[in-house]
């Protein structure tokens, strides 16, 4: 379902981020994403909600190639993706219930329906008695629970993270971990970049290593294989 | 995946419209001074705008008017008799161009004369030193040059008068102040674009997070920048709500002390309706295009949507 053929990927200032990288990523999975800062990992997470643009390779989403979509038409892919940062990117001035119904209200979501699934998901991620509360009210746990519940809020079929737990202690990761275990196992594929070595081993999934560019390992269930 | 959905694109919902709106007022109150100085200047901008087209328009009707009035005298030569006479007369008439063509003899000419310049004049009664005359008129004012010059070639034609060189400076004049205007007009509607399409800008950068995150999950790009150039709109017509109102005060005094000292004369103001509500709907056009075209200009560089 996510296919990527040579993808190679040079900044304007020099840099080859991507250098010919192949990979392949069925409906469903689980992925890990691991390899050092400035390997790629951030750039390969990008290619796949079209943040940035292969400079030549394709990027293929269920046999399209999104790096030929026109730019009008990216909105409409990026409904089916759902992503997740390291620092939540909530909105300061809303609330809970705000933020998240925020998501549907931008792709003009009926009002009806945007009520309803923003209690679903909130309820889904153990939120829902918090609704009325502002982000700053909120552990960083908390906070990421609500950006992931607007990821998930309409209902996209890849969701992708971007070192969800770097920003949480330990026990407050595990609660995201399990939220994420929870989601996938509905069916949605979830891409996740992490430097967190201790989940990686734990929570086994397909690992896939990036260094310099390119996959250096790619396993099912693997370890995490870094020392930091 | 990968869902293209045109139909989502087509109409933007109402609903939708009237969130637009609200955010953009309130990014107006929330950039206080920004939105201040950009109404401000298209304030200022608007109001020079509008008293300029206010002059431009009277002096080009003025001009109208004058032009109207314009005849060519023709100097029937002395050795035409009365037939002769009434040859001109046809073949003036017959000329292309001619609307009219009045023919005074030279005993009524004096009688004008003495009419204007008082009874000394009563003297040349013996030995009248004056001309026949035809005034002519020319349909268009503009084709008068090429009538008068028609005419001269006629014979018994002793010679013909016009407003020559009259109408070409008052033409020049006019053009020379269309185009000082102009220039101080377009460097003024630049400096407003300029400071709406800064505080645009502001409010671009202060909604940085939450665009970023629209964009994410997927607003349109049309989503994205409405609010934007509705907030630059706004900005155009608060701008110019002044303006109209002091250019239908002002010219309603104009005509006011103008109309009853100009009545009789060769030339008049235009009339108080349609024209001030005309040049109030020019104001507010102006307001609303540069507030629009502000924002965009900053859209374009900060968004990349």
């Amino acid at each position: 379902m996510i296919q990527m053929k040579n993808v190679y990927k040079k900044y304007p200032n020099g840099i080859v981020a991507l250098n010919g990288l192949n990979v392949e990523i069925d409906q469903g999975e689980f992925v890990y994403i691991v390899g050092p800062s400035g390997a790629g990992k951030s750039t390969f997470i990008k290619m796949m909600y079209r943040e940035e643009r292969p400079s030549s390779g394709q990027m293929l989403i269920n046999g399209k190639d999104i790096a030929k979509l026109k730019n009008r038409k990216v909105p409409f892919l990026r409904r089916d993706i759902g992503v997740v940062f390291q620092d939540f990117k909530l909105l300061p001035r809303l609330n809970v219930y705000e933020n998240v119904a925020f998501a549907l209200e931008v792709i003009e979501e009926k009002p009806q329906v945007i009520k309803e699934r923003v209690m679903e998901v909130l309820d889904m991620v153990g939120l829902k008695h918090k609704a009325k509360m502002f982000p700053r009210e909120l552990s960083g746990g908390e906070q990421q629970r609500v950006s992931i519940a607007r990821s998930i809020v309409n209902t996209p079929k890849i969701m992708i993270a971007d070192e969800p737990t770097g920003n949480l202690d330990p026990d407050t990761s595990w609660d995201i971990m399990n939220l994420f275990e929870q989601i996938n196992s509905t069916g949605t594929t979830i891409i996740m970049a992490t430097h967190n070595r201790e989940i990686v081993n734990k929570l086994r999934h397909r690992v896939i290593a990036i260094e310099g560019g390119l996959i250096v390992r790619d396993a099912a269930g693997g370890d995490y294989g870094y020392e930091d | 995946m990968c869902a293209t959905q045109p139909e989502v694109i087509t109409a933007m919902k109402i609903r939708t419209f009237g969130r637009h709106i609200k955010e953009s007022l309130k990014s107006l109150g929330r950039n206080g001074w920004m939105t201040f100085a950009s109404v401000s200047a298209v304030t200022v901008t608007l109001l020079l705008v509008g008293v300029f087209v206010m002059i431009m328009m009277n002096l080009n009707k003025v001009a109208d008017d004058l032009e109207n009035d314009v005849e060519i005298k023709v100097f029937v030569s002395l050795d035409a008799g009365e037939e002769e006479v009434a040859g001109l007369e046809e073949e003036i008439s017959g000329l292309d161009g001619v609307e009219s063509a009045d023919f005074s003899t030279k005993e009524e000419e004096l009688t004008d004369l003495v009419l204007d310049f008082g009874e000394e004049l009563s003297l040349f009664e013996q030995s009248n030193p004056l001309f026949d005359v035809f005034y002519v008129k020319a349909t268009e004012p503009q084709q008068t040059e090429t009538v008068a010059k028609e005419i001269a070639q006629l014979e018994y034609i002793e010679d013909v008068e016009y407003g020559e060189g009259k109408i070409e400076k008052l033409f020049n004049f006019l053009n020379a102040g269309r185009n000082v205007g102009l220039v101080l007009i377009l460097a003024l509607l630049f400096t407003a674009m300029f400071l709406i399409s800064n505080t645009i800008r502001i409010t671009i950068v202060a909604r940085r997070t939450e665009i970023e995150i629209m964009k994410l999950v997927g607003a349109t790009n049309w989503f994205v920048r409405v609010p934007f150039i509705l907030e630059g709109m706004w900005l155009g017509i608060l701008g110019s709500i002044i303006p109209i109102g002091l250019v239908v005060l002002l010219y309603q005094k104009i005509t006011e002390f103008a109309q009853p000292r100009l009545s009789g004369e060769l030339f008049q103001l235009l009339e108080f309706s349609p024209f001030i509500y005309q040049v109030s709907a020019l104001i507010l056009a102006m307001g609303v295009f540069i507030g629009i075209w502000g924002s965009f200009m900053s859209i374009r560089k900060f968004l990349r949507v």
